[in-house]
């Protein structure tokens, strides 16, 4: 089974790396600075004793006062996981560095989490819609979409 | 940080996607705003004839015989009623009792498309090229919810609520899926409709 990481423990290493970045942190995830979220991506899979090299799952929920883009993430090497993510506030188009560079698995992933929920990655590679076809208004599943 | 390999990127990343998936979206557009209605069922035309006498000869039934025996589908399982579609196809229910057992991969050599699934708008264009190709005559039915009305997913803006929206339905089969014996059911229905049509020159024009 895997074991899920005090997210506390892993904030206070971050906090040495890579300071002011966790907002947030808790007994099951980590909340952390939208600026910031390519660094720390970067330091969680390639710190030892964390070496998050997977990423299970990328995706986002509308909370309307905010847009939270959610990472879950393990290790194949020490079976452990951890969910980070990170709270896009404001009302404009939330934008958030893409972490494709250090998972490719979140190639689609990203370009997913951007039709459905307008998210912009920066910095991904080829970032448009991937089940809507170009020229579709609205991203379906924010709750201002209405149908 | 380790070296990353140096694939391409998702698909489109080529030159000139920008423009297709443009063209693509447009397609959809006009498809999605221009058919905002369900087409007619085609056997309006049953009505009038019987209403107008006219004859059926025998040349037409035999027309019509061989015609029924020999419908060839074409492949359109977009769901999970493909499956139920294949299990009509393979030896249980085996739907070569009908001489059916030719699942074409071209439309071009097919009578009948059983759109057997969920339509999505990104996918309608597609379905009607597919039956434009075909030749006459042709038939269509609509297996299961989805493809009669949009089932579940009527109300979803990437669904399209009934086939019959984009091509004319002979045979609507209900059913989530339906069952083999229903989709037989409804093959055996079309067949007695295509004896009825008898020379088909009624769907020409």
């Amino acid at each position: 089974m895997t074991q899920p990481l005090s997210g506390k423990e892993v904030a206070e290493r971050i906090q040495d790396q890579v300071p002011g970045a966790v907002l947030l942190a808790d007994g099951a995830c980590i909340c952390v600075r939208p600026g910031s979220v390519a660094q720390v991506a970067q330091f969680l899979k390639e710190a030892a004793g964390l070496e998050m090299d997977y990423l299970n799952n990328l995706t986002a929920a509308d909370y309307l006062d905010y847009v939270e883009v959610v990472y879950h993430l393990s290790s194949l090497k020490h079976n452990h996981s951890l969910t980070m993510k990170v709270q896009c506030w404001g009302p404009d188009e939330p934008e958030v560095p893409s972490v494709y560079p250090v998972w490719r698995g979140a190639d689609l992933q990203e370009r997913e989490c951007y039709d459905m929920f307008g998210v912009r990655f920066v910095g991904h590679p080829n970032p448009k819609r991937i089940l809507f076809w170009e020229g579709f208004e609205g991203h379906v599943l924010r709750k201002e979409f209405i149908a | 940080m380790a070296m990353m390999p140096s694939l391409p990127p998702s698909s489109g990343s080529g030159q000139g996607w920008e423009e297709l998936d443009r063209n693509e979206g447009l397609d959809i557009e006009q498809l999605r705003v221009g058919s905002p209605d369900a087409l007619a069922d085609p056997d309006a035309w049953i009505d009038e004839e019987v209403k107008r006498g006219v004859l059926v000869t025998s040349l037409d039934a035999l027309l019509g015989w061989g015609r029924r025996y020999s419908v060839w589908p074409v492949a359109f399982g977009l769901a999970c009623c493909g499956m139920e579609m294949v299990a009509t196809a393979a030896s249980r229910f085996d739907i070569a009792r009908f001489g059916m057992e030719v699942f074409r991969a071209s439309p071009r050599q097919a009578d009948l498309m059983i759109v057997a699934g969920t339509l999505c708008w990104k996918m309608a264009p597609a379905l009607k090229r597919i039956y434009d190709q075909m030749p006459e005559p042709k038939w269509v039915v609509a297996m299961g919810q989805c493809a009669i009305s949009g089932g579940p997913f009527e109300e979803y803006v990437a669904v399209v609520p009934g086939v019959n929206h984009i091509v004319p339905v002979d045979v609507y089969i209900p059913g989530c899926p339906p069952r083999p014996e229903s989709l037989l059911h409804g093959l055996r229905m079309l067949h007695r409709k295509i004896q009825k049509e008898g020379s088909g020159l009624k769907r020409l024009g």
